[in-house]
């Protein structure tokens, strides 16, 4: 395959990344991504945008989030590596995405695209959430900027995910249990699909995640570059130089899209997307869509998804809700086919036992979709020379997993 | 009024064949294997006897995001009872034995056709007499993947135009369009919203403007009142949700298919082909 100049200029005008990507919307939907593509595009070159942007990012999301020097489980991985007889345990950063207004990395997208909707005139917003830490930003910001929200919800996440559902009815936001399919992320998004198609004139649908229909997977992943763009300013701050790799969570990848975009095309940084292997990748009961899945046409685009031979479209599974969906983004799916990111998997048991390691050597009690980072973290670390910058995107706050981690550890709460 | 593929199709011969009779046409939509594939051909054969001048037989799919609670209903029913692509090809050529005539549509989703692969699809879909195709999520944009194919392959590509397809959208939305140009009646999925017949006949005329093809109109006609109505401003009159529904009604507590499942559909494309045929254009 021949390598491009540059890996950061896509996609091209139809939306397309490799093979992936695409608009496969039904017609009465089609307008409205065109305008949303116009739209976007005059708002990016327009510097009062960007510029009302940065206030809100500075003042009411509260960034730059710190790039953290985790020094106690730098130390307790160079301790595993010499046990096992080796001098390994790189030195290991945290993005601190956690520390953020709404607890999440979610929240610089959600900034955006409220911005761009009200720029549009859009004054009902609606959002697919799986964990709720989408839903709950988008709840916040249509607060902040009194819009209506509507948030799409799996019934099955409802249930497990309480506190952020409390969260977003707090914050105004009408939560709609989605009862249809298999009651999770994807399901929450076909029908905020139809309620899209539904309701043309007056809604803006505020996409979570770098996948759906062009523009949205390049759009969501210009307002998560930020989290790259301040990791390589500080990392050249802390060390003076670019760090060695990078590794963040992927389900749909924003988070990961956020941290590597801006370092794609520095040759010596190495990245590891991980994606969630529930039960195991051979027991069938995951959510990696690349190590698992084949390329279809779901929620707009192409990309690797869970299916069957008839491309029917599988139940994901993982314990972390956020990262439960059987498609990732377009972008990963090019960024693997291509080879310059490396995709990995983490189980639901690795990525619980990282949670508990992290909370106590760190203090900082992690949510379970970067768990799932910090699982294969725990494993790369000890096997890189201790020169070895490694930066981790800790891209949410475990508060909203307390009671599912309870559950698995057979705790009372 | 022929359509850019190699020849015309039953499709067009229909049409054809509606126009000289002064009529409107009625289509039908039931989706295949549902609630299993025995009850669904059964359907299936009857439903030209019954009046349907057009058949729509739905693909199911997992992720159907274009459509309302019924036809979401109707698929998993479909698929629980083991119904694949493959099998939908062997439905209509089960049913060609029989028919030569009747126009036969496929509607759905991309994600299947795509697994199965395009070209081998193309093939046996031919093969076993299909005539034309409505993939709800492939636009203009993206007429690379399938519609150019289809028609190379002498298989008409039916578009959906909508009340957000405006005069300058209109003319790409209708450039590789064959066989009939399908109006979608609402903003919104299939079984919701009751349309307005003025409306629609509004936008009927706005379409032929742009198109010598028959233009269809479907999504929220349920009953032969507003059928009937409806295709008084249009070339053909789609019902789904309503047939499906009344596949849904005659099932038994186990959600299995009952005496009554065949005759009930029948009875309905009944009704509603008295209604439609008694328009006069």
């Amino acid at each position: 395959m021949n390598a491009p100049n540059s890996f950061r200029t896509g996609p091209d005008e139809r939306g397309h990344f490799g093979i992936h990507g695409g608009r496969f919307v039904a017609e009465t939907l089609m307008p409205l991504i065109l305008e949303l593509e116009k739209a976007y595009e005059a708002a990016r070159a327009d510097p009062a945008f960007q510029a009302e942007m940065d206030g809100y990012l500075t003042h009411y999301v509260g960034r730059p989030s710190p790039l953290y020097y985790a020094e106690r489980l730098t130390e307790h991985l160079r301790d595993v590596a010499r046990k096992a007889g080796k001098d390994g345990g790189a030195k290991i950063y945290f993005k601190r995405e956690e520390l953020n207004h709404t607890g999440s990395h979610k929240v610089n997208n959600v900034l955006g695209q409220i911005m761009l909707a009200r720029r549009m005139g859009k004054h009902r917003i609606i959002a697919e959430t799986g964990a709720g830490q989408h839903g709950v930003a988008t709840a916040t910001l249509c607060a902040r900027f009194g819009l209506k929200c509507v948030v799409y919800m799996g019934a099955v996440d409802v249930e497990r995910q309480k506190p952020n559902v409390f969260r977003m009815k707090m914050l105004g936001a009408e939560v709609v249990p989605v009862q249809s399919g298999s009651k999770t992320l994807k399901d929450a998004m076909n029908e905020a699909l139809r309620d899209w198609v539904t309701n043309v004139h007056d809604t803006f649908y505020c996409i979570g995640t770098v996948a759906g229909p062009h523009p949205y997977p390049g759009m969501v992943r210009d307002f998560q570059s930020i989290i790259g763009r301040e990791t390589r300013e500080q990392i050249m701050e802390a060390e003076g130089r670019l760090p060695d790799s990078l590794i963040a969570a992927v389900g749909g990848g924003s988070n990961a899209m956020g941290l590597f975009h801006p370092f794609l095309d520095d040759p010596t940084v190495e990245m590891f997307g991980v994606e969630a292997a529930g039960h195991g990748i051979a027991s069938g009961q995951h959510a990696a869509s690349i190590t698992g899945g084949k390329p279809g046409v779901l929620h707009g685009n192409r990309t690797y998804l869970l299916m069957d031979g008839d491309g029917q479209i599988a139940e994901a599974h993982s314990i972390s809700a956020g990262l439960d969906y059987p498609g990732i983004g377009p972008e990963h799916s090019w960024l693997n086919d291509i080879g310059r990111v490396t995709y990995i998997t983490c189980t639901d048991a690795e990525a619980l036992a990282a949670f508990q390691v992290c909370s106590k050597l760190e203090g900082i009690i992690p949510a379970l979709e970067c768990a799932h980072a910090l699982g294969k973290v725990l494993e790369l670390a000890t096997e890189r020379p201790q020169d070895h910058l490694m930066v981790m995107n800790l891209s949410g706050r475990g508060d909203k997993d307390i009671f599912t981690v309870a559950e698995h550890l057979g705790a009372q709460i | 009024m022929t359509s850019p593929t190699t020849s015309p199709t039953r499709i067009d011969d229909r049409f054809q064949a509606l126009a000289k009779e002064g009529r409107p046409g009625l289509v039908t939509f039931i989706t295949a294997g549902d609630p299993d594939g025995a009850t669904s051909l059964a359907i299936l054969k009857a439903l030209p006897g019954a009046g349907a001048d057009v058949i729509e037989l739905g693909v199911p799919f997992t992720d159907p995001m274009a459509d309302g609670p019924a036809i979401q209903a109707a698929g998993l029913r479909a698929l629980r009872a083991g119904q694949t692509l493959a099998k939908t090809l062997g439905m209509v050529k089960a049913f060609r034995e029989g028919d030569a005539t009747t126009p036969i549509v496929l509607m759905g989703y991309f994600n299947p056709i795509y697994v199965y692969g395009v070209d081998r699809f193309l093939a046996d879909a031919k093969a076993a007499g299909v005539d034309g195709l409505i993939v709800v999520d492939l636009p203009p944009e993206e007429d690379d993947e399938l519609c150019l194919p289809a028609l190379a392959a002498g298989i008409d590509f039916i578009r959906l135009a909508t009340p957000t397809t405006d005069d300058r959208r209109l003319p790409a939305v209708l450039k590789h369009t064959a066989g009939f140009v399908y109006y979608v009646s609402i903003t919104g999925i299939t079984g919701s919203a009751t349309p307005d017949a003025d409306a629609v006949g509004t936008a009927v005329k706005r379409i032929k403007g742009h198109t010598a093809l028959p233009v269809a109109v479907g999504f929220g006609v349920k009953t032969p009142e507003q059928a009937a109505a409806i295709a008084k401003g249009a070339d053909a009159v789609v019902v789904g949700s309503a047939l499906v529904e009344t596949v849904r009604a005659s099932l038994d507590s186990h959600g299995k298919a009952t005496a009554e499942t065949v005759p009930a559909v029948e009875q309905l494309a009944r009704a509603l082909a008295d209604a439609v045929r008694a328009v006069r254009r």
